[in-house]
């Protein structure tokens, strides 16, 4: 997704004056072509997260358009101060680009994981909050992102993810992307575990169930008017993202749920990382394996909620 | 205080009847806290009537006690929360390059607020950015909130860190408006390479006997009788 990120902002400087990239250190030989494209519009701000932040709400309220990328951790964690004053409390339109999230860099250890990030933005009045499920996605997040009237956190993995679109998408923000239509189940997929949600879905097909997914692309503004349809038709509906079961998009399906859905029959199952450090060496696919985000645990747990 | 007043007397080009004029010199006020000085100069400078002070922190009033965003014409940024302003500064003065438009950028911070690590990032990154058009005061008071900035984390020698950081750095009385005034000549030089630093020595609660240097006034309300006793050590009426 990283390289897809770079090609797409470089595009988007060739057309937009205001587009202005700052990196927190990060991006070893990617952004070679920005630079080119745009020079004097990227600023690499070191090892120093929060002023990187800060600096880009300045220019954003002289009519700038940042962008700011680091690893989602260091991007998030440190910053949330300048996130909620700089960005969310003077409504400023800066794009903070989150790469390695959820367990992207899992090797790298629990400093490197960000399974707690879109909880703590989500709480920020006035933020958007975009996992865009694959590079396609992505691209076209980045540029409704950059036309979007307020700040935007969007978290991205880090290279080799399956493309799941079979082109561009449409990207709305507030709006989820439909790929299969499902009846008794639907699976709400968050991000980067989109290929894994079509993986289980097929397999439940075939076991004849028949499951829907949608890329969540959009964590906030949330798409009600998809939990509206899916709360009242489905048996079930499950959430799965490389983000802790508390606070990311299981949370936020939770709590529209209890509020507006109390006639509804649907189960919910969420997925996603428990509430605990990952102390154990792992690499990507093994921590999702502790964390269940596999299509196997996926397609048990849903048939036990169906009752199969 | 006086600070203030030599910035809005004589150094920052700026219009009362065009307050977003992306050509007018930026000035953030990074202690939020001293807002009221602030309200008071704008005020006097024409950027809002003066009646909207008479209501300064009471429900529903423009004016808060520390500024919110967009508060009042004048107000560039929000601050309370320190360490905020200088990263924010930067980045407008950043913006002055790329959008090729001459203005200057003044951030003024307290010493306490030099607490924080994020006034020293900004600092390390604006020298790194050879940002001639920025210019820091730091209004030098020797207190924070509970105890003598010195004691609390050992600022000095403020001036040599600033220094140090990359920035052209003065040291000056907060209080002398000529030696205000010569930093300020400094921080007006179109050929810098380097932010500017200017280290105020203040006295807080100057020019009223029973307030200067002492931080309980920090928080006091002073009553009706002392604002009398404060007023006839001020204007000496």
């Amino acid at each position: 997704m990283r390289n897809a990120f770079a090609e797409e902002i470089t595009q988007l400087a060739r057309e937009r004056q205001d587009v202005v990239l700052l990196s927190g250190d990060i991006g070893n030989r990617l952004f070679e072509t920005f630079k080119e494209v745009a020079p004097g519009r990227f600023f690499n701000c070191g090892v120093a997260e929060a002023n990187m932040v800060g600096v880009a709400a300045g220019m954003a309220a002289s009519g700038l358009r940042p962008v700011c990328y680091t690893i989602a951790s260091f991007l998030t964690y440190r910053v949330m101060e300048q996130i909620r004053l700089d960005l969310g409390y003077h409504h400023q339109k800066v794009i903070l680009v989150g790469t390695g999230a959820g367990l992207s860099y899992a090797s790298l250890g629990s400093t490197h994981h960000s399974v707690e990030d879109m909880g703590m933005l989500r709480l920020i009045p006035g933020l958007a909050v975009l996992a865009p499920g694959d590079s396609e996605e992505l691209r076209a997040a980045l540029r409704a992102a950059v036309d979007w009237s307020g700040p935007v956190y969007l978290r991205i993995g880090k290279k080799g993810e399956p493309v799941v679109h079979p082109s561009r998408p449409k990207v709305k923000i507030g709006k989820a992307l439909r790929f299969r239509e499902g009846k008794e189940v639907w699976i709400l997929s968050l991000g980067n575990m989109l290929p894994v949600a079509m993986e289980a879905a097929e397999q439940l097909n075939q076991k004849g169930i028949c499951c829907g997914v949608a890329s969540m692309g959009s964590l906030k503004p949330l798409d009600t008017d998809l939990l509206t349809a899916l709360f009242d038709s489905a048996k079930a509906v499950a959430t799965v993202e490389e983000h802790s079961v508390l606070g990311g998009l299981g949370t936020a399906v939770s709590e529209w749920f209890a509020a507006n859905a109390p006639a509804s029959k649907a189960k919910l199952v969420t997925f996603g990382t428990p509430d605990e450090f990952l102390h154990a060496t792992t690499h990507q696919p093994s921590a999702r394996g502790w964390a269940g985000l596999t299509t196997d645990n996926i397609v048990k747990r849903i048939a036990l909620a169906l009752g199969n | 205080m006086d600070l203030l007043v030599a910035l809005y007397e004589g150094f920052l080009r700026i219009d009362p009847q065009k307050p977003d004029s992306p050509d007018r010199d930026r000035f953030i006020l990074s202690k939020g806290h001293a807002a009221p000085a602030l309200y008071a100069i704008l005020a006097e400078r024409g950027f809002f009537p003066g009646n909207l002070l008479n209501d300064y922190a009471k429900d529903g009033a423009a004016l808060a006690e520390q500024p919110a965003p967009g508060c009042a014409a004048g107000v560039e940024w929000a601050t309370g929360s320190l360490g905020h302003g200088l990263s924010a500064g930067i980045g407008m003065a950043l913006a002055g390059r790329i959008q090729k438009r001459n203005f200057r950028t003044v951030v003024l911070l307290s010493d306490g607020e030099c607490n924080e690590g994020s006034v020293w990032e900004a600092a390390l990154f604006a020298a790194a950015q050879k940002i001639g058009s920025l210019t820091v005061l730091v209004d030098y008071n020797k207190w924070q909130a509970t105890g003598r900035s010195e004691e609390v984390m050992a600022l000095a020698p403020l001036r040599s860190k600033w220094e140090a950081f990359g920035w052209e750095a003065l040291e000056i009385n907060g209080h002398d408006y000529a030696e205000i005034g010569e930093a300020l000549e400094v921080a007006k030089k179109t050929d810098r390479n380097r932010p500017l630093a200017i280290v105020a020595h203040t006295v807080k609660g100057r020019g009223v006997s029973f307030m200067q240097d002492d931080n309980n006034w920090h928080y006091r309300i002073p009553n009706e009788e002392e604002v009398k006793k404060a007023e006839k050590e001020l204007l000496g009426t």
